[in-house]
């Protein structure tokens, strides 16, 4: 599966990165001398691999559903780049309907 | 309307498909991954910390009560709840995203395979519960408050959700309506959630396609969002079908897509997103170890649910004898079928305490919009004062003002009925005494009834209950003026 | 313990840090350090009624761990000038136990990279030998702990960053079991590989750092709830009935014949003190480098995503709107190796390729994993291997990325199966110190102490010839 430009091109969209053309194809080379060495894990066998126990890991620790809040010791004000009457200001969407999905 | 602007299609050729996503908000007091309050109203950010800011290094941490809350919604809709569960990062990038991922559930969620019936009677139905699991949600972006500006408020964002996935089981925007009537009312009962859609404790979105009356195969479906009431659903659910009914005529293909609902233009329209094809990139959570529910707490959980609106309507038609359709009103809430039960059971009557709490009560919160929870009348003073109407102590006219006077001051009915003088006065010898005084004062009339004018019998009850300021027991006056009146 | 107060100790810290120019103009191990606000901390420790353990040990703290006072800023651009509103576990611990943070180290980027060359603050020079790396990507911490500056300090490992560089500086490393230490306030790099760990002058250092550091924290769900040994008493535990398994896959033929001979003596010296040692076989070693480079760079995409310009740190706003905003803000806030696991770690990840990649990934470190189990179930208590292949490199000369990615080689492997790992200097190759790495059970950080006080016990002053 050898990485393209516009595979490069497509994922540095996902991970919101702007890559010049000249460093594209450079990268587009380098991501497929990377994975070139992975593929050597295609040969393994490992139908009979159970993946979900983590070793080290017990199940999953529950908090109780109380207070107080994480004490914060600045203000947000101190840390963001931009911030109006309590909200994080951010540049405008080109359009509103490109809204989250997020739930 | 979209539709319209398509050759009008001849949709009754074909059938609508839907299924629905529903996201709803838990009721907790703090954040799923962190201890930040998860209530409403406050100020723009000021419930944010370290874990759900997405700062540098932290790390969530679950709220057991997140847990059990959808734990319970799960078994209330008949799933099957997985003794593991694994979280995983959905990835995409959005202002109100922190983490640039949302912790959900995807291939291993809480449960599956569950069920929901809808409709009544005849129009019993069931749909299919594919899976439910669970999510944060994400905070709030305000588009319209500054020019050129996105504004960001994360108060909202790691509350915990459930994410109610239905099969395409539903026909019609009516089952549609029906389904989440249903689910919102079973949300209710199991007290999980506010589930207010205009709050957007309750959020809906429809997957929709059309296909051709009898064909065997789905047509392709498209995602329909941004709906804000149920009546929002059911109009983007018609637009939608009625656009792709004109699509399919034209011998065109619906395309996979995002439409948004737009209900002041009552229209449709397909979102323009700037990454069509969603990658969300999903994987495994690896700061959450799989959530083990040891099988002793699936049961206890289960136990606990409270008795669910599907049976609470069985029981109280047999238990009570009553209509369907008064039964749907009675069970509406559990608040309202308890005040029903407490009031049924304590007076004896079951269908007068139905008519009365159909009647006179649900009458006195919609005027003074009460929620039953908070009215000062008790079941069992409702229950009281329906002893005293049917023992003949008041009138049932008399009994209505006792009622309201109740509802006003919280006091018991017998010191109303007293206060008010509303006590129907059955002592013979007061009665005879105001008989013989009308007949005494109106002795013209007297005569002609006794000279056999009996229609004039209603005019003397009338005088004589006017003299008793309505408190006498009419039946017993009309015999007694005959007999005085020695007709 | 050291008899020193902590103003004592924290004025030495600084007077090293000159003496030996830390800073940018020479070894450039130090990235933020506040002199007064470090000798405040330490009256109020010396004010304190009881002796705090940790008063003589103030610690350099590598520079992706949240500290209250001094920047966080994991050695990027896009954290310029960060300061963390709140303050790691570990951090928090150590404080507690009466030590004072003297400085913030400098690292790789995000801890991604095996030279501390990639550290938007210019590379870090190995106090052995100034022309050479000193590994990474905790190279600032080891170079902090060989250069007298600290007796302990804290790195982070996801592949060996504290391993690797402890052995190009010639002192002790140690990376706990998975689980062992708490992660909160490590900025996450690959989350299911990340450990908080401890370098240290001696095993002794490091031991008493990880006593006080280790344990179950509330704050991090993948921290185990698990009782802390003491560590330091594994210095009275003696190597009778112990058993080393010396892996063969560690020790191939192409090995410079030089560390493997340094390697023997090491095993020859824990003999000495009872050891049995024996050859065994972790066959899945030779497929630890792929997996680890698949599985940490699609965690990393993920981690990093929250670095977007709109609560913290680098903002440079676009030309049309969110998007560009993001676009520039990220590339002109990464360094090229981040932007080169970044897309690695997408790709992986995307539609199409998750099953063939991330998902065959995480099969294959289960084999890895089972290594390890197999061996200790057959009896071996202590894996030795060495911790490199190779002394430390000069600077710049290295320029294949997959080339640098084979200095892990040794030390990933401990990160993919979880178990605890720790180097510890055996000698010397051409005046370059050489590691070797101890092994053991998960949760046996004990054991694994114990062989190294045996060790560094039996090598003497050879351990640093
Ligand atoms: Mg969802
Ligand atoms: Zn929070």
């Amino acid at each position: 599966m050898a990485v393209t430009r516009d595979d490069v091109a497509h994922i540095a969209g996902l991970a919101r990165l702007a890559i010049s053309d000249d460093r594209m194809t450079e990268l587009a080379e380098q991501l497929n001398a990377i994975l070139g060495h992975m593929e050597v894990l295609q040969q393994v066998d490992t139908r009979h691999v159970e993946t979900t126990a983590q070793e080290g890991n017990e199940a999953l620790p529950l908090r109780p559903d109380a207070g107080p809040r994480f004490a914060m010791h600045r203000r947000l004000d101190e840390m963001a780049p931009e911030m109006r009457d309590g909200f994080f200001l951010v540049p405008r969407l080109a359009t509103h309907e490109d809204t989250s999905d997020a739930s | 309307m979209t539709g319209l602007r398509d050759a009008p299609a001849d949709i009754t050729a074909y059938e609508m498909v839907v299924g629905l996503e529903v996201h709803v908000q838990l009721r907790t007091h703090t954040k799923a991954f962190c201890s930040c309050d998860a209530t409403y109203g406050a100020p723009p950010n000021v419930n944010t910390c370290p874990v759900c800011l997405a700062l540098p290094g932290a790390l969530p941490a679950l709220n057991r009560e997140a847990v059990h809350l959808a734990m319970r919604a799960a078994h209330a809709l008949g799933c099957t709840l997985n003794p593991v569960s694994v979280f995983a990062r959905k990835n995409y990038f959005y202002p109100d995203l922190p983490k640039g991922y949302q912790i959900s559930q995807y291939d291993r969620p809480l449960a599956l395979a569950g069920h929901l019936e809808i409709g009544d009677g005849d129009a019993a139905r069931t749909v299919g519960i594919t899976r439910v699991h669970m999510e944060e949600d994400a905070g709030k972006s305000i588009h319209d408050r500054y020019p050129g500006a996105t504004a960001i408020d994360l108060n909202r964002a790691g509350v915990p959700l459930i994410e109610i996935v239905s099969e395409p089981d539903m026909r019609s925007s009516a089952d549609a309506v029906a389904y989440l009537t249903a689910l919102k009312q079973i949300l209710e009962y199991i007290d999980v959630s506010d589930v207010n859609m205009e709050e957007g404790s309750l959020r809906v979105d429809a997957n929709v396609s059309a296909r051709r009356v009898g064909a065997a195969a789905l047509g392709t479906k498209t995602e329909v969002k941004n709906m804000n009431s149920f009546s929002g659903v059911q109009r983007a659910l018609e637009a939608e079908f009625e656009r792709q009914c004109g699509v399919l005529e034209r011998g065109e293909r619906v395309h996979q897509q995002t439409m948004l609902w737009d209900g002041a233009r009552n229209e449709v329209r397909p979102a323009r997103s700037k990454e069509a094809s969603h990658d969300y990139r999903y994987f495994p959570e690896p700061d959450l170890p799989p959530l083990v529910l040891d099988s002793q707490w699936i049961d206890e959980v289960r136990r606990e649910l409270p008795e669910l609106p599907r049976a609470r309507r069985a029981r109280l038609a047999g238990e009570y004898g009553l209509a369907g359709a008064d039964v749907g009103v009675l069970t509406a809430t559990t608040a309202l079928a308890d005040y029903f039960e407490a009031a049924a059971k304590a007076h004896g009557d079951a269908k007068a305490a139905a008519n009365w709490v159909m009647g006179e009560v649900l009458a006195t919160l919609n005027t003074s919009n009460e929620s039953i929870e908070s009215f000062r009348v008790a079941p069992a003073s409702l229950a009281r004062l329906l002893d005293l109407v049917r023992d003949g102590v008041v009138s049932h006219s008399a009994a209505k003002r006792v009622f309201a006077l109740m509802a006003e001051t919280g006091d018991a009915p017998d010191r109303v009925a007293e206060r008010e003088g509303l006590v129907q006065v059955r002592d013979a010898d007061e009665l005879t005494r105001w008989v013989d005084e009308v007949l005494a004062e109106h002795p013209a009339e007297a005569g002609r009834f006794r000279a056999g004018e009996k229609k004039l019998l209603g005019v003397l009850v009338g005088l004589v209950m006017k003299k008793s300021k309505g408190r006498a027991d009419p039946r017993r006056v009309n015999q007694l003026v005959s007999e005085r009146a020695g007709g | 313990m050291t008899g020193l107060t902590a103003v004592d100790a924290v004025t030495a810290s600084f007077a090293r840090m000159e003496a030996v120019r830390a800073g940018a103009d020479g070894l450039n191990c130090v990235l933020w350090s506040d002199r007064e606000r470090s000798l405040a901390e330490a009256r109020a420790v010396d004010a304190r009624a009881e002796r705090a353990p940790l008063a003589g040990y103030p610690v350099a703290v590598k520079d992706n761990i949240a500290t209250l006072d001094l920047p966080t800023t994991c050695a990027s651009r896009i954290l310029e000038g960060y300061v963390s509103p709140y303050e790691a576990t570990v951090v928090s611990r150590l404080r507690a136990a009466g030590s004072v943070v003297l400085c913030k180290t400098n690292c790789d980027e995000f801890a991604m990279g095996s030279s501390n060359e990639n550290s938007a603050y210019g590379p870090v020079r190995n106090p052995i030998d100034t022309r050479r790396v000193p590994g990474g990507s905790s190279g600032g911490s080891a170079a902090a702990v060989a250069a007298g500056i600290a007796r302990i300090a804290l790195g982070s490992e996801t592949g060996g960053s504290v391993r690797q560089p402890a052995a190009f500086c010639g002192v002790v490393g140690v990376k706990p079991t998975y689980g062992r230490v708490s992660r909160f306030g490590l900025v996450a790099f690959a989350s299911s590989l990340d450990q908080v760990g401890v370098l240290g002058r001696t095993v002794d250092d490091a031991a008493l750092g990880m006593e006080v550091i280790a344990g179950r924290d509330p704050y991090d769900s993948t921290s185990a709830d698990r009782p802390v040994p003491g560590y330091r008493d594994g210095a009275a535990r003696s190597m009778r009935g112990v058993t080393i398994g010396r892996p063969v896959e560690y020790f191939p033929t192409s090995l410079d014949p030089r560390v493997t001979a340094l390697c023997d003596r090491a095993l020859d010296a824990l003999r000495a003190q009872g050891a049995q040692v024996r050859d065994i076989s972790l066959p899945h070693t030779d497929l630890a480098i792929p997996v680890y480079y698949i599985i940490a760079p699609a965690e990393a995409s993920s981690n990093l995503a929250r670095f977007d310009g709109v609560r913290y740190g680098l903002r440079v706003t676009g030309d049309d709107g969110l998007r560009a905003m993001y676009e520039r803000t990220r590339s002109r806030g990464f360094g090229p190796e981040v932007t080169r696991r970044v897309l690695l770690g997408t790709y992986v990840l995307s539609a199409g390729y998750y099953d063939a990649y991330y998902k065959k990934a995480q099969e294959v470190r289960a084999c890895i994993t089972d290594d390890f189990r197999r061996a200790f179930a057959s009896g071996v208590d202590v894996i030795f291997t060495p911790t490199t292949p190779t002394p430390a490199f000069e600077l710049g000369a290295t320029s294949d990325p997959y080339e640098m990615y084979l200095n892990d080689i040794f030390t990933c492997t401990g990160n993919l199966a979880g178990v605890p790992a720790m180097s510890i200097p055996v000698g010397r190759v051409d005046g370059l110190p050489i590691g070797g790495q101890l092994i053991t059970r998960h949760f046996d950080e004990s054991g694994m102490f114990a062989a190294a006080y045996a060790l560094e016990r039996a090598l003497g002053e050879e351990a640093h010839r």
